[in-house]
C-alpha cells in the first residue's frame, strides 16, 4: 500500500480491492511467480502448489486478454447489483484471471473468445473517505 | 477367495422437505431400512461412516447411534463438500479392505430446508476498508471480481467446454435438464417429478446464464445408507442374500491436481478424469460396458462436461452425445435415470450414497417403473467443490 502514501490529505486515499491489484500511474495486476516452475498465484503463499518450491518473485500480468468463459449472473446475494458478466479471462501472457466484463450495454453480447483489455473502476467509499478501486476487463 | 467388498443392503428416504423431522431422524430411517434390507442389525456392524456437510461438527454418527444402537464401534464422521456421502462410503470400504471390519454401515444425510442460493457473500457496507484474508481484500468481491455463486461457477465450467468444442450451447445444456426432469417422473423417491418442455426450461428465470432455474438442483432434505460386507462374510450367508448383493468393483477418491486456471475457476474436470481412469482400471471395465451412470448434475452445465470426463462420449463430443439421445434412459448409456440432482434433489451429504442406492437397485432388478432392463454394471460419480471426486463402479452378482 505505498501508492497512496505520497498523496496529500485533501485527495481521497485509494485502496485496491485486493492486494494483487497495483494502483498508481499504471494500474495493473501483479502475481507471485514461482522461481522454479513459473506457476503464478494471486494469494499469500507458503509454497508452490505445482512444484513445491517456496521462492517467488513479483511479476506484472499482461493487460490484454481473451474471454475464455463467462456467465451472466442474474441471481446473487442481496445488495449485489445484477445482471453482471462474470468472466474467466486468459491474459496474453497465459495467466487466468477472474473478473467482470465491464462496459457492455447488453450483457448478452458477451462472446467466447472476444478480445478484452484490463481496466479499473471505483467500487465504493468508506467512512474515512477512502475510495476502493476494483478491476475488470472491457471489450478491446 | 477375493477380497472384494459388497453392498448387502441399501436405502434412501425420498428427497424433499421434512420440517417436522431433523437430520438424525432422516439418517436413522435410512440406516434402519438399509440394515433391514440386508437382513442384518446394528449389532452386526463393525464400523460406521457418517457423512454430513452442514452439521459436520455435530457428531452425527454418534447421534444416530444413540437412536438406533450404541454398540461401541468406531465412527468416522466425515465431510468433503458434495463428495461427503461417497467419502463416508469409501471410509467403510477401506476399513473392510484393511481387514479391520467384516461389515459396516455408511450413511449420508443433510437437512437444508429452503437455503436458496449457495455461496456468494451478501454485500455488507464496510465502515472502514481494511485488507484481510489471503488476497488482502478490503470488501467482499462476489459480483465485483466475477462470481462466487454455485450456479455461476458451474455455468463457467460449462462455457469453458463450449469455448473449446463445437456443438455446445444453451440448447444442449437445456436438453440435459429436459432429460433429468423427464426421468424423475418415474422415480417415487425424487423431490420433484414433473416433466417440462424445452421451451419451459429455456424460458424459466435465468440464474446464471446459461443455467436457468430449471437447470439448477434444488436444496432439500434427505438421507441414504448402505451396509457393506466383506466377500468372506458374504459367502457365509444364505444363497438368496448373496444373489441380491452387489459388488463394489471400484472405489476411488481423488482431489484436484494443480492446473494453471485452478486458482480462479475450480477445475472439476481433471480430478474426474483421473478418478474415472483409476476406477475403470480397478474394475476392469470401460465406459462402453456401463448400463447406467448416476453423475453429479448439480447444474445442467456440469452434467454435460462429465459425459466427456467419464469417457461416455468422444473427446469434445458431449454436445453431440446429448443431441443424439445417448444419455436418455433408452439411449446408449442412460445417465441419471433417477432424475439426477436437478430433479431427484441434492441434500448434499446424502447424494454420494443415494446414487449408490440408485445403481444398486437397478443391478438387483428392483427399480420398478424406472428399471433399466438387464443392468449388470453401473457407475456413480460425485464432485465436491474444492475439490473432491468420488467414483464407485458396481456390478451385479453372477447369477
Amino acid at each position: 500500500m505505498t501508492e497512496e502514501s505520497s498523496e496529500s490529505a485533501e485527495i481521497p486515499a485509494l485502496l485496491p480491492i485486493v492486494d494483487y491489484l497495483r494502483l498508481g500511474d499504471d494500474p495493473h495486476l501483479e502475481a507471485s511467480e514461482c522461481t522454479g516452475c513459473q506457476a503464478r498465484y494471486f494469494d499469500r503463499r507458503n509454497a508452490c502448489a505445482k512444484c513445491g518450491k517456496d521462492e517467488f518473485r513479483p511479476v506484472r500480468v499482461a493487460d490484454d486478454a481473451t474471454l475464455r468463459s463467462f456467465s451472466i449472473v442474474y441471481r446473487a446475494a442481496p445488495g449485489i447489483p445484477v445482471p453482471y458478466v462474470s468472466a474467466i479471462v486468459k491474459t496474453d501472457d497465459g495467466t487466468s484471471v477472474r473478473a467482470n466484463v465491464v462496459g457492455l450495454e447488453d450483457p448478452m453480447t458477451a462472446e467466447l473468445g472476444m478480445r478484452l483489455r484490463f481496466t479499473t473502476f471505483s467500487c465504493g467509499t468508506d467512512d474515512n473517505g477512502t475510495d476502493c478501486v476494483a478491476f475488470g476487463y472491457a471489450a478491446a | 477367495m477375493s477380497d472384494a467388498v459388497w453392498i448387502l443392503g441399501t436405502s434412501m428416504t425420498r428427497f424433499g422437505r421434512y420440517p417436522e423431522l431433523d437430520a438424525v431422524d432422516l439418517a436413522s430411517r435410512a440406516c434402519m431400512d438399509a440394515l433391514a434390507d440386508g437382513g442384518v442389525t446394528i449389532h452386526d456392524m463393525d464400523v460406521m461412516g457418517a457423512g454430513t456437510l452442514f452439521q459436520a461438527q455435530s457428531g452425527m454418527g454418534q447421534r444416530v447411534q444413540k437412536q438406533i444402537g450404541q454398540t461401541g464401534i468406531p465412527v468416522f464422521n466425515v465431510t468433503n463438500a458434495c463428495a461427503t456421502g461417497a467419502t463416508a462410503l469409501r471410509t467403510v470400504y477401506l476399513s473392510i479392505k484393511a481387514g479391520e471390519a467384516q461389515m459396516g454401515l455408511a450413511f449420508g444425510v443433510e437437512q437444508m430446508g429452503k437455503m436458496g442460493l449457495l455461496r456468494g457473500g451478501s454485500k455488507a457496507e464496510e465502515k472502514v476498508f481494511e485488507p484481510s484474508g489471503r488476497y488482502g481484500a478490503v470488501t467482499g468481491v462476489d459480483g465485483i471480481l466475477g462470481t462466487e455463486t454455485m450456479p455461476g461457477v458451474f455455468a463457467q465450467a460449462g462455457m469453458e467446454y463450449a469455448c473449446d468444442y463445437d456443438g455446445v450451447g444453451f440448447e444442449q445444456f437445456a436438453r440435459v435438464a429436459y432429460k433429468n426432469h423427464q426421468h424423475s417422473t418415474l422415480n417415487p423417491l425424487a423431490q420433484y417429478r414433473k416433466e417440462f418442455s424445452m421451451e419451459e426450461i429455456m424460458g424459466s428465470p435465468v440464474q446464471s446464464y446459461p443455467n436457468t432455474l430449471l437447470m439448477c438442483c434444488p436444496t432439500g432434505d434427505g438421507a441414504a445408507a448402505a451396509v457393506l460386507v466383506s466377500e468372506e462374510r458374504l459367502r457365509s450367508m444364505p444363497d438368496e442374500v448373496q444373489k441380491r448383493a452387489v459388488k463394489i468393483s471400484a472405489s476411488v477418491l481423488t482431489s484436484d491436481p494443480w492446473v494453471e486456471s485452478g486458482q480462479v475457476q475450480p477445475d472439476v474436470n481433471t480430478l474426474t478424469r483421473n478418478a474415472a481412469a483409476q476406477a475403470y482400471e480397478a474394475a476392469g471395465v470401460g465406459p462402453e460396458d456401463l448400463d447406467l451412470v448416476e453423475l453429479h448434475d448439480c447444474f445442467a452445465t456440469a452434467e454435460l462436461i462429465h459425459y466427456d470426463n467419464l469417457g461416455l462420449c468422444e473427446r469434445g463430443g458431449a454436445g453431440e452425445f446429448i443431441d443424439s439421445g445417448g444419455p436418455f434412459r433408452d439411449g446408449r448409456t442412460p445417465v441419471n435415470v433417477s432424475g439426477g440432482l436437478i430433479s431427484k434433489g441434492h441434500p448434499i451429504g446424502a447424494t454420494g450414497v443415494a446414487n449408490v442406492y440408485e445403481v444398486t437397485t437397478h443391478l438387483r432388478g428392483e427399480a420398478g417403473d424406472r428399471q433399466i432392463e438387464g443392468a449388470k454394471v453401473g457407475l456413480t460419480h460425485v464432485i465436491g467443490l474444492g475439490s473432491a471426486c468420488g467414483i464407485h463402479i458396481l456390478e451385479r452378482a453372477a447369477a
